[in-house]
């Protein structure tokens, strides 16, 4: 474990906004390959960090090493070798399946033979192959989540941050879609996820909990139980942010 | 126990051209009691209770809210519910004050009059008072929300997914405020995507696709499970999911946080869980923990679920 690569180093990370300190004094790596949970209750500051380690904003002072870039020396490349999905901004409504494909496929470089091909991959493997040509308002949440996914990774990028990408989906697909996570982090892709659904949390390797922009808590699940003494994340969280 | 009726809905639907939103909905919501809608995004939630707010006609079906017709009574349902809509719908440019003295003089009130109503949840958004409502954080606007929804002294409220975006301690809360409300002895109609709030409510009505796959009780709903329920764990819960899926004698296999359950055909839980430990140990697993469980609503749901069509 000790030898594994970090993809996310984050090291004394302060982001103030006037007199208010929404991260203070982060300190934390993220492993290659690891499915990694950033919980917070709202207002935590898990989105401000986020958009930090995606390179749209800049620390206030700190370092962040995301993908082998400084955030705040190289935001474009960290742009260039990440994937982010959400629940609230994915995937373009008004065009088709393949037509956003094209599109992210082509903002991230890809050649137009790269883009058929990728489409065709993750087509088959979603079992989406007759929605190619349907007009993404016309697909059912749940779908559109997975195909969302698809393309935040159509350019293999060494990390994916996905936030919240299960809000409101079905039972079923949430799982379904628990297991494409799991599918490419076994692969390598590391997965930087937030949700509110606590079994969510049970899932990730290891898990960070927020509170007042600090992060209180960091371990694997498992160990989060133990070292507050209960029984599920649940707890652990309510432990943590009331 | 006789209990009134508050909501009677029969054989409602509701389509938007093709698309059929709600299929011949049919059931009761009793006075002063929680009930909750559960169910995913597209199940047909919202459209219910835009009809059950007079906000859309629906397309058949009748319904009473307090006894009054969604249709032809629709003065008196808005005199007499309150309704917290899914997207928060207030003034963003107005503060927390402007805003509840807006929705109060709309319904021929004040704050004053109504101040005991809300008072253990506009406590908590209080000392904001002079603030714009969008400069709210999520859960003061969600209390917020609440407080206008309840300003005209309603009946009965309608909550359409309060808690959905928030996290676990804020939900916490605001179910307690939901408890304080029904003690008032409000009736109180919720939506929520989170299936853990079910037993929280007196009685849920499980949907899908426009359709109930269940009305009852939540602990009836979890007694009526076919099949006996186990959770499984072993030391390498990625790949285990794929190993079971060639079980024998078993119905169901889904993750469950740190478990994956998974539903037995058989009655002998000793054969069953002896077949199981086998079927692992083969396949190289250790640490392997099988234990025989109840279902929560999740289970149920999954088990309800129309597996061809999802959402």
């Amino acid at each position: 474990m000790e030898n594994r690569e970090n993809i996310i180093q984050v090291t004394n990370l302060v982001k103030k906004f006037g007199n208010f300190t929404a991260n203070d004094n982060l300190t934390f790596n993220v492993y290659k390959g690891e499915i990694f949970g950033f919980l917070g209750a709202n207002g935590a500051g898990k989105t401000t960090a986020i958009k930090i380690l995606c390179g749209l904003s800049s620390p206030t002072s700190g370092k962040a090493i995301v993908a082998g870039y400084d955030v705040k020396k190289y935001p474009n490349k960290v742009k260039e070798n990440i994937g982010y999905m959400s629940q609230k901004f994915s995937l373009y409504n008004d065009m088709t399946v393949k037509e956003n494909f094209r599109f992210y496929g082509g903002i991230y470089g890809l050649s137009g033979k790269e883009i058929k091909e990728k489409t065709d991959f993750f087509l088959q493997k979603l079992n989406m192959e007759n929605t190619r040509d349907v007009v993404l308002s016309e697909i059912p949440l749940g779908w559109k989540q997975k195909l969302a996914f698809s393309v935040s990774i159509i350019h293999d990028p060494k990390v994916v941050f996905l936030d919240e990408p299960t809000g409101g989906v079905d039972p079923i697909t949430r799982r379904q879609f628990w297991e494409m996570i799991y599918e490419n982090a076994d692969k390598g892709t590391t997965v930087f996820v937030t949700t509110h659904y606590m079994d969510e949390a049970e899932y990730c390797d290891r898990v960070s909990i927020m509170s007042e922009g600090k992060i209180e808590a960091l371990d694997t699940p498992s160990k989060l139980k133990i070292n507050y003494g209960v029984k599920t994340m649940n707890d652990v969280f309510i432990k943590i942010a009331r | 126990m006789q209990m009134s009726v508050a909501v009677n809905i029969v054989n409602i639907c509701k389509s938007y051209g093709d698309v059929e939103a709600l299929k011949d909905i049919t059931l009761n919501i009793n006075e002063g009691e929680i009930f909750g809608f559960i169910g995913p995004d597209g199940s047909g939630k919202t459209s219910l209770f835009r009809i059950l707010t007079s906000l859309i006609i629906p397309t058949s079906g009748v319904a009473t809210v307090g006894g009054y017709d969604v249709v032809a009574d629709y003065k008196q349902i808005r005199k007499t519910t309150g309704y917290m809509p899914g997207r928060f719908s207030l003034y963003l440019d107005l503060t927390v004050e402007e805003n509840l003295n807006f929705y109060a003089r709309i319904f021929n009130t004040s704050i004053e009059e109504n101040y005991d109503l809300i008072k253990d949840i506009y406590v908590q958004i209080e000392p904001f008072k002079k603030r714009l409502a969008g400069d709210l954080s999520g859960g003061m606007k969600q209390k917020l929300a609440l407080s206008c929804a309840l300003i005209h002294s309603p009946r009965l409220i309608i909550l359409d997914e309060p808690t959905t975006g928030v996290d676990a301690v804020s939900r916490m809360e605001f179910w307690e405020l939901l408890k304080k409300m029904q003690l008032r002895g409000i009736t109180i109609v919720v939506s929520t995507p989170y299936m853990d709030e079910a037993a929280l409510c007196d009685h849920v009505a499980l949907m899908q696709n426009g359709k109930l796959l269940a009305v009852d009780k939540p602990d009836n709903i979890v007694n009526k499970y076919k099949g006996n329920l186990f959770a499984v764990s072993t030391n390498n819960m990625h790949k285990l999911l794929t190993d079971l899926n060639n079980l024998k004698n078993t119905s169901q296999i889904f993750r469950f946080g740190e478990t994956i359950h998974i539903t037995s055909t058989i009655t002998d839980d000793q054969l069953y869980s002896n077949e199981v430990y086998k079927h692992l140990e083969d396949a190289g697993y250790q640490n392997i923990g099988i234990t025989r469980i109840k279902p929560v609503i999740e289970d149920c749901f999954l088990a309800l679920m129309d597996k061809n069509v999802m959402s």
